[in-house]
């Protein structure tokens, strides 16, 4: 017999509880105060908006992540926001004009139509920062920064970085002349490291040997530090732009261990020439970072430079984000909670309210209430002692 | 630690030599032990024997570092998060389409398809621009076309002989399966040596 269950709530959707939910606040409230000790402003963008600007200079992905409704006043689609970043982009691009570098940081929720992985929330609790205005790898090695720094606040330890550069790919599939089309299957192929598809597929096209073979051996070059070499080898005949592309993922590399190599050592991290993670949007280096308890990444983030063009201005633009909820379920920090202080109904009200003016959580027993101090969660109870209010146990 | 996942049954023992040569050798037989996970001679590599269809699961959620899928399984699944770096070719076989071999000349309606690759048979008739009922089925396919489930059917065939005996024949080639070493990408990503290593070693035997 199939009874209607209200309590029900939707598959990937939850509802935080007391406990989770004072974890989430402190939480929010470290990292916006890390970020603003790095000069990344907090902007909210709103939960929903026209779907045209949600979903420019964005992928085909996106699209189908995100929930839609018709705008009654206005009659157009809007969207609810599967990422808030093409927000922050608009901000930056259109609202706050700035010539000088601007750096911004959002937290909240967005809705997704399918989770993400396997037994992921569909509402996460999205953190991110950008970095606009500057295009050298000095911010990208600040976002990285900030990112290995957004882990360690939350004790998240044993952090593994991957490095990509999607111009790597870009710059061979237009050397090769390939069409959007071909583009797209090869790109999809490479995401899969598929090789036996990559090179049935090479074999039907009629391009030059060289970039056939360079095209082929993409998918090969992961790995340490020693990739780079590899790559110059095999990638000799490429274009400019490609080598570029190589060049400036290395020197991003170098200029990371630098400043964090204490604790970021080599073999943490991994360099993957064929990472197109977000590839429709991305323009140059791409990062994510990994930790053995989970198969996906934890965080990811990368340089998007044309997103602000369909904005009214191009900006170069890095940024990364992570999902609160996911940061929540790895992490075992222990946030400190004020204590709670019990008052009988007969309390004295001057002492009450010195007392929550001094941070303390004051909770009043209601009249005829049978429930006592432990039953409400308090550790401590205001007692009268010698004619004296005085806070005990 | 390395877990690889791996379903029973011919994938199984034709992926037995290619362990081998990467010197990977499990410490029981899943036929005769009712565990399902096996010790290897490596104390850091584990076996895991789970159903065929599961196994991109498995190895895309990162419950498995390592696994190996039939095509017609990966192709199913859409191998999301997955990387399939390597063709071991072996357990291999066609996804067909096929249909009785006095079916009549369809008149109109919709062309019924039963099949367990629902996927995979909605992507192949969209591409040929052919508009299509679906129909899930779980097991021996061959029949939907006998008892007039359906007009065709899309599954693997082998040597064709079920087909036959059943008064069927194949019609159309969709893809030829094989199957194929899975990775998870945050495992190639932070176990790289190891994993590159085993993948070196399989990819040398397979050749």
């Amino acid at each position: 017999m199939i009874t209607k269950q209200h309590w029900i709530l939707p598959e990937g959707i939850e509802e935080v509880l007391p406990e989770q939910a004072a974890r989430f606040e402190s939480m929010r409230r470290m990292l916006l105060d890390l970020y603003a000790t790095w000069g990344y402003e907090l902007v909210m963008p709103p939960t929903i908006d026209f779907i045209e600007s949600l979903l420019t200079g964005t992928g085909h992905d996106l699209d189908l992540q995100t929930f839609k409704l018709v705008d009654q006043l206005s009659g157009r689609t809007l969207g609810i926001r599967a990422d808030m970043t093409p927000q922050v982009a608009r901000i930056d691009a259109h609202q706050l004009l700035r010539e000088a570098p601007t750096r911004l940081c959002y937290i909240g929720t967005v809705l997704r139509t399918r989770p993400e992985s396997i037994g992921d929330s569909r509402s996460p609790l999205q953190v991110g920062a950008e970095l606009y205005g500057y295009a050298g790898i000095e911010s990208e090695v600040e976002i990285i920064g900030l990112m290995l720094q957004t882990l360690s606040a939350m004790d998240i330890d044993d952090v593994y970085l991957d490095l990509g550069n999607v111009d790597i790919y870009r710059g061979l599939a237009k050397q090769a002349g390939l069409s959007k089309e071909v583009e797209g299957q090869l790109f999809d192929m490479l995401q899969r490291k598929a090789v036996t598809e990559i090179n049935t597929l090479l074999d039907s096209l009629d391009i030059d040997a060289e970039v056939k073979t360079m095209l082929s051996g993409l998918s090969s070059l992961n790995g340490d530090r020693s990739v780079f070499e590899k790559a110059r080898a095999l990638l000799s005949k490429a274009d400019e732009p490609v080598k570029q592309a190589i060049d400036y993922l290395e020197k991003t590399a170098e200029l990371m261990w630098q400043r964090y190599g204490g604790s970021l050592p080599e073999s943490k991290v991994h360099f993957d020439l064929s990472e197109l993670h977000g590839y429709h949007y991305k323009t140059g280096v791409v990062f994510a970072a990994f930790v053995p308890q989970r198969g996906q990444a934890i965080a990811r983030g990368g340089r998007y430079d044309d997103i602000g063009e369909v904005f009214g201005r191009a900006r170069a633009a890095t940024g990364f984000s992570t999902d609160l909820k996911v940061l929540n379920q790895l992490s075992a920090k222990q946030f400190v909670s004020s204590e709670k202080i019990f008052a009988p109904v007969d309390a004295d009200r001057s002492r009450v309210a010195a007392l929550r003016d001094e941070g303390a959580t004051v909770i009043e027993q209601l009249p005829g209430q049978e429930a006592d101090a432990a039953a409400m969660g308090c550790n401590r109870s205001l007692c009268l002692v010698d004619g004296q209010w005085v806070v005990q146990g | 630690m390395i877990t690889i996942a791996l379903s029973k049954g011919r994938i199984y023992k034709e992926t037995l030599p290619l362990l081998a040569a990467a010197n990977i050798v499990p410490a029981d037989d899943p036929d005769k032990s009712r565990k399902l996970i096996l010790d290897t001679n490596h104390d850091d590599v584990k076996l895991v024997i789970i159903r065929a269809t599961d196994v991109p699961t498995y190895v895309q959620f990162g419950a498995a570092d390592l696994g190996v899928a039939g095509k017609d399984v990966l192709l199913e699944h859409g191998g999301e998060g997955l990387y399939e770096p390597l063709d071991l070719k072996i357990a291999r076989c066609k996804l067909m389409t096929a249909g009785l071999v006095d079916a009549k000349p369809r008149v109109s309606g919709r062309l019924r398809v039963a099949t367990k690759f629902t996927n995979v048979a909605r992507r192949y008739f969209e591409s040929r621009g052919e508009q299509i009922e679906l129909i899930k089925l779980y097991g021996s396919m061959e029949l939907g076309p006998i008892v007039g489930l359906s007009d065709l059917i899309v599954d693997v065939v082998d040597t064709g002989n079920t087909l036959k005996a059943n008064g069927l024949k194949p019609v159309d080639h969709i893809a030829d399966i094989s199957s194929r070493l899975v990775v998870n990408k945050a495992s190639m990503k932070m176990k790289h040596k190891k994993i590159s290593s085993i993948i070196d070693k399989i990819s040398a035997a397979v050749a």
